[in-house]
């Protein structure tokens, strides 16, 4: 009997040594004369257990990890269950056990360029549903789902679409904004190497809502493998009839196409975003026009982030209710949370919007890799707020965040031990903002240098109080007078440093 | 990867722009190909481009600049990314950068080349690798949880 292997090619999964992993086990099942068959799939999200391999016995799939390549031919000559890394049935790990995968359901477990297997795990039945109905229906149906813009602003996607459907312009696009730069971030990534049909349909069903023939995925360019992925799979889905001039069979057209960024963190912003695409330097537009009445090529346009759009085939399918029957306040449905940084169980980790940043980091994350107790959080990326414990039963909610001066962003959480200097990570917020400043606003682009050098100063204890002082002027007018989240978001990383914690400015003789 | 005079290099250029000018938005995927068959942006490939795409050389320098990924001169034989974002800060990148920078003798700030043209060092900043931090990309592999150990292997394997 030749017996299935599962060994991720997920890029964090190959960095951490999953082809070494792979070439080891196929040896050593030759040298043990054992028939297997090793299928590459996305990551299950449990980081710090990859490179993980899965072995199907008796049906059920059985985890092994971290694993070594020299721990491959233990594999075929003890046994399974008694090998040293043998983890048991991989969705009873409790991580695994307590996550609501709506989103991710398929990421992991089938090989993400194989059609045939994403059709037989219900997929293009949200397609297949959305063919039946007419535009309108199909927004609505978004709508009353609750989804919000995954990206980081929480805007109605629902409402977006809707905008679009009501242009009249002969030709609309479809966008997809996969320009995933915030650190502590690897959702949009994962999905598109572990699932790239979900976000194929989830554009597709797009297109027919509003009345667009034509998509981009727009992906920066440090994702070389999700953008080979898609590439792979959209070949694919334009061979099976599935994007083309007759979708699936039916008088629709949809085609799409993948782009890749050039290394610039404002073009994940989506007026830059839409600039880039044009071939001009990703410089922020001023909005109004909204991109959704002048977007791409001055066509209508619908921008969404990769994790709105892989949201969209299981609501088709499933009907809007099942998606918004999870989820907390106004936050609906499932948002896949990452867990980065100085974490012990670092991963992904889909659940429906209310656990809270404590939970998260303490109890599913297991406190820190490096052991020492935990001093902030920061949620969001680079333009999101350091948390201290003291507000860690903040919900994972859009508006509980924004209550706290803080931000859900694209859900990713970086963990700090007590080593961390706070003063130079409001700094370094400043550096970052300048150096991928696009140069538009005046606020951004000199504020960002004038704050780093002030926040210098108080570092070296040159007139600490004077200079707070001026950095918080500074981040009011950064707040309010910058044209869009890079200028207008960095002062909540600076902010939250100062406010949460104070003894990290101090005089550099006091400091800790 | 070539270091050879430009215009020998400009049939290159011409083929590449006269398979993608049609594209919508051209310009970016026509760095990239051009970037990937010569391993970076000539300045003589500028006038070309421009004058192919109907744009102004200022317009296309001015792309060129913009982005990070686009180089004006060729790169070392092998390229060496390290992430200093913050996960990846939070696991001690900066620690691993020093390093780099002491024994190849480069700085990592703006992305420098040893004398002997074999490393390029260079700053990233999210590789989306957060979760096996510290890490970075050596030629065309991601690496991750870096420790000083790995980065040494690294650095003498390339050597």
């Amino acid at each position: 009997m030749t017996r299935r292997f599962f060994i991720p090619r997920d890029a964090a999964a190959l960095a951490v040594g999953a082809d070494d992993v792979a070439r080891a086990i196929q040896r050593a099942a030759a040298i043990a004369d054992q028939p297997i068959d090793v299928i590459r799939t996305g990551s299950r999200g449990m980081l710090w257990l990859e490179p993980l391999v899965e072995v199907e016995i008796d049906g059920v799939r059985h985890g092994f990890g971290p694993f070594e390549p020299g721990e491959a031919q233990a594999l075929f000559e003890r046994g399974f269950e008694s090998h040293p890394k043998s983890l048991g049935p991989v969705e009873d790990i409790d991580y695994f056990k307590r996550q609501t995968r709506l989103t991710f359901a398929r990421c992991g477990v089938i090989d993400p360029v194989s059609l045939d297997a994403y059709r037989a795990t219900a997929g293009y039945a949200g397609l297949t549903r959305a063919l039946t109905m007419t535009p309108a229906a199909i927004v609505e149906e978004v709508t009353k789902s609750g989804l919000r813009g995954r990206g980081g602003a929480g805007f109605p996607t629902g409402i977006k679409w809707k905008t679009v459907l009501e242009t009249t312009s002969e030709q609309k696009y479809i966008v997809c904004n996969a320009d995933e730069g915030d650190s502590g971030t690897f959702a949009d990534r994962m999905l598109m190497e572990g699932d790239p049909f979900t976000l194929i349909e989830g554009m597709t069903i797009a297109g027919l809502a509003v009345g667009a023939t034509k998509g981009f995925i727009y992906v920066r360019s440090e994702y070389p493998h999700a953008v080979a992925t898609l590439d792979t799979a959209i070949g694919i889905a334009r061979r099976a009839g599935l994007l083309g001039t007759a979708v699936a069979g039916s008088s629709h057209v949809f085609d799409l196409e993948v782009r890749m960024g050039a290394g610039s963190y404002v073009c994940g912003e989506e007026t830059a975003l839409l600039e880039s695409l044009e071939g001009k330097r990703g410089i922020v537009r001023a909005k109004p026009p909204l991109p959704a009445h002048e977007g791409l090529f001055g066509r209508p346009t619908v921008i969404n982030n990769v994790l709105s759009l892989a949201a969209v085939p299981f609501i088709l399918s499933e009907g809007a209710q099942a998606y918004a029957d999870f989820g907390f306040g106004r936050s609906r449905g499932t948002t896949p949370i990452q867990l980065a940084g100085n974490i012990k169980h670092g991963g992904l980790f889909e659940t429906a919007f209310g656990v809270t940043l404590g939970e998260l980091v303490e109890t599913i994350g297991g406190g820190t890799a490096t052991g020492r107790p935990i001093k902030a959080a920061q949620v969001g990326g680079p333009l999101g707020a350091y948390f201290p414990p003291s507000l860690f039963d903040t919900p994972f909610d859009y508006e509980a965040f924004a209550a706290r001066q803080g931000l859900v962003g694209h859900a990713g959480v970086v963990v700090f031990d007590d080593t961390v200097d706070m003063a130079r990570q409001a700094k370094f917020a400043f550096e970052f903002c300048a150096i991928e400043s696009c140069g538009k606003c005046t606020p951004c682009r000199i504020g960002s240098t004038r704050g780093a050098e002030t926040i210098a100063k108080v570092i070296a204890g040159e007139e600490r109080e004077a200079n707070l002082v001026l950095v918080t002027d500074l981040c009011e007018t950064m707040t309010f007078g910058s044209a869009c989240a890079l200028g207008g978001l960095t002062p909540y990383p600076v902010m939250s440093a100062i406010k949460h914690f104070p003894k990290d400015f101090g005089h550099a003789d006091q400091r800790d | 990867m070539s270091s050879a005079p430009a215009s020998a290099d400009l049939d290159l250029v011409y083929a590449i722009v006269a398979r993608l000018k049609h594209d919508d938005g051209p310009l970016l995927p026509i760095l990239h190909a051009l970037q990937d068959a010569l391993g970076y942006v000539p300045p003589d490939a500028v006038r070309v481009i421009a004058s192919e795409l109907n744009l102004t050389r200022a317009e296309v320098h001015g792309v060129v600049t913009f982005y990070h990924d686009f180089r004006q001169t060729p790169a070392g034989r092998h390229v060496i990314k390290l992430c200093r974002a913050e996960a990846c800060q939070s696991m001690g990148c900066e620690a691993l950068v020093a390093r780099a920078e002491q024994q190849l003798g480069i700085s990592c700030g703006h992305g420098q080349t040893t004398v002997d043209g074999n490393v390029t060092l260079e700053p990233v900043y999210c590789l989306g690798l957060c979760a096996t931090a510290p890490a970075g990309w050596v030629d065309d592999r991601p690496v991750g949880r870096l420790t000083t150990a790995r980065l040494d292997a690294i650095l003498k394997e390339i050597a």
